[in-house]
């Protein structure tokens, strides 16, 4: 390996996206709780069926609609910005992990992390061919 | 098992499935398989919930639970990061693929898969297969992707060498597969390509794993939500649950003798696997 004077180590890396990891599930935990309180409030009394798949709204299937409806508080969009931001949690990692790569000068790893950024990006836009 | 002709309000519904869910997430982390292979199985049978719902909230909790350890682990100082961010090419892309196949195939059809994967980790839950020995001499196409190092042990850090790193993307490519068309962890099947085929010591092949499955689940995460597969009323209790269940589990698991608790478990899953492949066959799920 080569020197690592003023670099960060991979020791380093790891215990920072360690603490990303930690705090974007405390939020996203947090941000599901409280609107899943909320929901129970308003829905509580209603009879849910999940027995016939119709699919989400179309809010509640992209990140802007997601966003809009969870700034409108509307209860559902509340939980699903928390998921969001739990799906976010581990492609937050990845990005981290290009500029930790980077400063290491470690090409090869800069390539194969942006690889890997790139599909969950293409995943997140909806996925369409 | 409640049968769906039951009427349920809302918080009733909730506060049984995140019952379920601690349960599911408790004995998911003690024996290293996750939540998410119960979770579905219980949503499906156990509550009539249509199995794409399932599974689109079972993903979803395998990233928190995927990422809550994983945050726990590094400090050992067991997960290489290379190895997860190189293997994570393939898992993602197999995700995307799974992801895109759950859309196609019938559901019962899928519940036959999961049955499989069911009866499959329940057999390694029991007898785990013997770790390969690590190879002492280093592998040309592993040593420049810099994905040999060291892992502590008591007498001081031991080097390792990873070997047949073609075969194991394969596997992983395979394992994200599973992942994304079934909506769980796949750690086992993670775990044997990095164990038996690139002959990476244990306790780095399995905490490096449960680093890779959060990404691995992100990605075919982005597509479920973009099909409307995931509710929030019902991954909300499931995701809360799992996480407090797997919790839980990490914190039982350094104190107390689990290989009871193993065979009861894998019992379990058998039980559900049969279940599972039979609704499948006769076009119930």
């Amino acid at each position: 390996m080569p020197k690592q004077n003023s670099r960060w180590t991979d020791r380093q890396i790891e215990l920072i996206i360690g603490k990303l990891l930690r705090i974007g599930v405390i939020l996203a935990a947090f941000v599901v709780f409280a609107g899943g309180i909320y929901y129970l409030a308003y829905y509580g009394a209603s009879s849910p069926d999940y027995r016939v798949f119709r699919g989400e709204p179309t809010d509640l299937r992209h990140v802007r609609g997601i966003v809009q409806d969870a700034f409108a508080l509307h209860s559902r969009g509340l939980i699903q910005l928390g998921l969001l931001l739990l799906i976010a949690t581990p492609v937050a990692r990845v990005a981290f992990s290009i500029l930790a790569f980077a400063v290491q000068r470690d090409r090869v790893y800069v390539v194969v992390t942006i690889i890997v950024l790139s599909v969950l990006m293409f995943s997140l836009a909806g996925g369409h061919i | 098992m409640i049968k769906s002709k039951l009427v349920m309000d809302a918080l009733v519904f909730t506060v049984l499935i995140w019952l379920g869910s601690i349960i599911a997430g408790f004995f998911g982390a003690l024996t290293g398989l996750g939540g998410g292979v119960v979770i579905v199985p219980l949503l499906a049978l156990g509550f009539g919930v249509d199995i794409r719902y399932a599974i689109g909230a079972s993903l979803i909790s395998v990233i928190a639970t995927s990422s809550g350890a994983a945050s726990a682990y590094v400090k050992e100082g067991y997960s290489n990061i290379r190895i997860g961010m190189f293997l994570e090419i393939a898992t993602t892309l197999g995700a995307l693929a799974g992801a895109f196949l759950a859309q196609r195939l019938p559901t019962s059809t899928i519940a036959v898969i999961f049955g499989i994967i069911l009866v499959y980790s329940s057999f390694i839950s029991v007898r785990p297969p013997r770790p390969k020995p690590s190879a002492n001499i280093p592998n040309k196409l592993a040593t420049r992707l810099r994905m040999n190092s060291s892992y502590p042990t008591p007498t001081g850090r031991k080097p390792y060498y990873v070997h047949s790193v073609p075969a194991g993307f394969g596997l992983m490519f395979g394992a994200g597969t599973i992942s994304g068309l079934l909506g769980i962890g796949a750690g086992v099947v993670k775990v044997l390509a990095m164990d038996q085929a690139m002959r990476i010591p244990f306790k780095v092949s399995t905490t490096t794993s449960n680093f890779m499955i959060g990404v691995t689940a992100a990605a075919s995460a982005g597509v479920y939500l973009n099909r409307g597969y995931i509710d929030p009323g019902l991954a909300m209790p499931v995701t809360l649950g799992v996480l407090l269940g797997s919790l839980l589990g990490a914190f039982v698991l350094v104190r107390a003798k689990t290989r009871l608790l193993r065979m009861v478990f894998s019992l379990i899953i058998l039980l559900l696997a049969v279940e599972m492949i039979y609704s499948g066959l006769t076009g119930k799920l």
